[in-house]
């Protein structure tokens, strides 16, 4: 009995520490950030290779779920006539729930693992202890401007994806089926409200930048210097990312839409 | 190369690194250094040998204060590193240069701005000064004309080199090497040797060479200190006063001889009880 007292005991502490690890490594990141700020270049130059080279995957996706939500929703709809709806269904879908979450969801696969890969084999490679040696701080100069990087990209992915999506619906619906474009456009503009559907999608999208983000630099600096140290920690980085995302978006739904 | 001038053990007050009776482990089960006391003299090459796992890269570490000692003190421009305070150890890093034994150069810059990094990092220079600095610190490495190149077009030694330029971009008062020889050619290492002595030379730095390349070191150093398996440092002195060395580790270590005081097998149970065979 006292055995498995002291098992739990020892399986909370290290669940406490390791929590610590995070909760400092994350403090250290953003009291790192106004060092970032002072050298924007180093931030636009992570931008572009988080956010822009990862434009070609999130906007094929987009145009994709929009074509599939178009068609599924139409086949819904159809049985009840009220296919005049379908542009506000597929707009509420991609902006509220499904345009921050396959964002974030793929930036984790794309951009994360890129993130985690990097850092990993720069530590690997003694890169980052080199530039502590230099008396160059590898959180300023490395870890804050992706973080930086990360938080910014994210809601513009997002609303680039909710944009492809609805236009990927449109074509689908308006061009393809032949749904009225005035029913299409009209409903969904009278339907959607601005700061709660569009400005609550949005702020999702940057909260799961922070984790993603968060999480790809964490499983790279600590990820073992070694190549399955690596891998492990690019794998880690998926499986921790997507988890996070979606429970953390059940209980964002839950806190901005619990009212009707 | 100018032969190095024999040497005695520096007093402390021409030491530019103490360490004072340092022990040190990674974690608690054990022990890497193990009550060590070096005394590094200013301007001087100083060689620190031992076989692998001895502790010599370690000892670097904690002169460039990445780890705090278990008990003891290390002592760096007269001052006591204090691994834990990030505003002091920078401080400290800045009058340092460090070539780590791969080189570890950033292999998303070219070789002009692996060399143009600290010097980007730590100073208000202009782009154009900044150039000329870091072409005559290309030069100084012979690798003037390699400073378009990228870090993977390199081979091993001008790796090296192109490291060495930039441990060496601020003029460090202080320049730690690990392992500067460890997989080079002969024509690669013997430039290495000599760029290290040259350099010392020529800036007045202070130099700290680990490696287990004793002809190398001895070619180039003032001074050196030998550390057993233990964590222990069994002998210390100028290469000549080694060479001359009675001493049974000190004799194996530097002659290469494959069994000794230091054992030819890892500790491991008996022959027979391992291959089941009855005495």
């Amino acid at each position: 009995m006292s055995e498995a007292i002291a098992a739990v005991g020892r399986r909370t502490l290290e669940v406490l520490r390791i929590l610590g690890h995070h909760a400092t490594f994350f403090l250290d990141i953003l009291r790192a950030c106004p060092a970032a700020l002072r050298r924007p270049y180093l931030v636009v130059a992570q931008i572009h290779a988080i956010g822009n080279l990862s434009l070609v995957i999130i906007l094929a996706s987009g145009l994709a779920v929009g074509f599939v939500l178009a068609l599924q929703m139409y086949y819904a709809l159809v049985t009840y006539g009220a296919t005049e709806s379908l542009g506000l269904i597929v707009n509420l879908s991609l902006t509220r729930e499904l345009g921050p979450v396959v964002t974030a969801l793929l930036y984790a696969g794309r951009a994360g693992t890129s993130l985690t890969a990097e850092i990993g084999l720069m530590k690997a490679g003694e890169q980052l202890a080199a530039m502590d040696m230099m008396a160059v701080d590898p959180r300023s100069r490395v870890l804050a401007p992706r973080f930086l990087a990360g938080v910014v990209s994210m809601p513009i992915l997002a609303i680039l994806f909710s944009s492809i999506g609805i236009l990927g619906a449109y074509v689908v619906a308006v061009l393809l089926i032949g749904v009225d474009a005035g029913n299409f456009w009209s409903i969904m503009q009278s339907g959607v409200d601005v700061r709660r559907d569009v400005g609550n999608g949005i702020v999702k999208s940057i909260v799961f930048g922070f984790i993603c983000t968060f999480i790809a630099l964490y499983q790279g600096y600590e990820a073992e210097a070694t190549p399955e140290g690596v891998a492990h920690g690019t794998t880690r980085t998926v499986v921790i990312s997507s988890l996070g995302v979606l429970m953390m978006d059940f209980v964002l739904t839950a806190l901005m839409f619990s009212t009707p | 190369m100018a032969e190095p001038s024999p040497v005695t053990v520096p007093s402390p007050s021409d030491a530019l690194v103490e360490i004072d009776h340092v022990v040190f482990g990674y974690d608690s089960r054990r022990t890497i250094l193990n009550d060590v006391s070096l005394t590094f003299g200013r301007g001087k090459v100083t060689a620190i040998l031992g076989g692998s796992g001895c502790g010599k890269t370690t000892l670097l570490r904690l002169i460039g204060g990445v780890y705090p000692t278990n008990s003891g003190t290390v002592r760096v421009f007269g001052d006591v590193v204090d691994a834990h305070n990030d505003e002091h150890l920078f401080a400290l890093r800045r009058r340092l240069g460090m070539l780590f034994q791969f080189g570890a150069l950033f292999t998303d810059l070219s070789v002009f701005d692996n060399v143009a990094f600290p010097l980007r990092e730590h100073t208000d220079l202009e782009e154009a000064m900044i150039r000329d600095i870091v072409l005559m610190k290309l030069n100084a490495v012979g690798l003037r004309g390699a400073a378009g190149l990228r870090i993977a077009d390199l081979s091993g030694g001008m790796a090296r080199r192109v490291a060495l330029a930039r441990a060496i971009a601020l003029d460090p008062e202080l320049l730690l090497y690990d392992e500067p020889f460890a997989g080079l050619d002969p024509i690669s290492m013997s430039i290495a040797a000599n760029l290290i002595r040259t350099l010392n030379d020529t800036t007045g730095a202070t130099s700290i060479l680990v490696s287990h390349d004793v002809d190398e070191c001895f070619s180039i150093c003032d001074y050196a200190y030998l550390m057993s398996s233990q964590g222990k440092v069994v002998a210390h002195g100028t290469p000549k006063q080694l060479a001359a060395s009675e001493d049974p580790e000190v004799r194996q270590f530097i002659r290469g001889e494959p069994d000794g005081p230091v054992r030819f097998h890892y500790p491991a149970r008996p022959l027979a009880e391992d291959f089941g065979v009855n005495a």
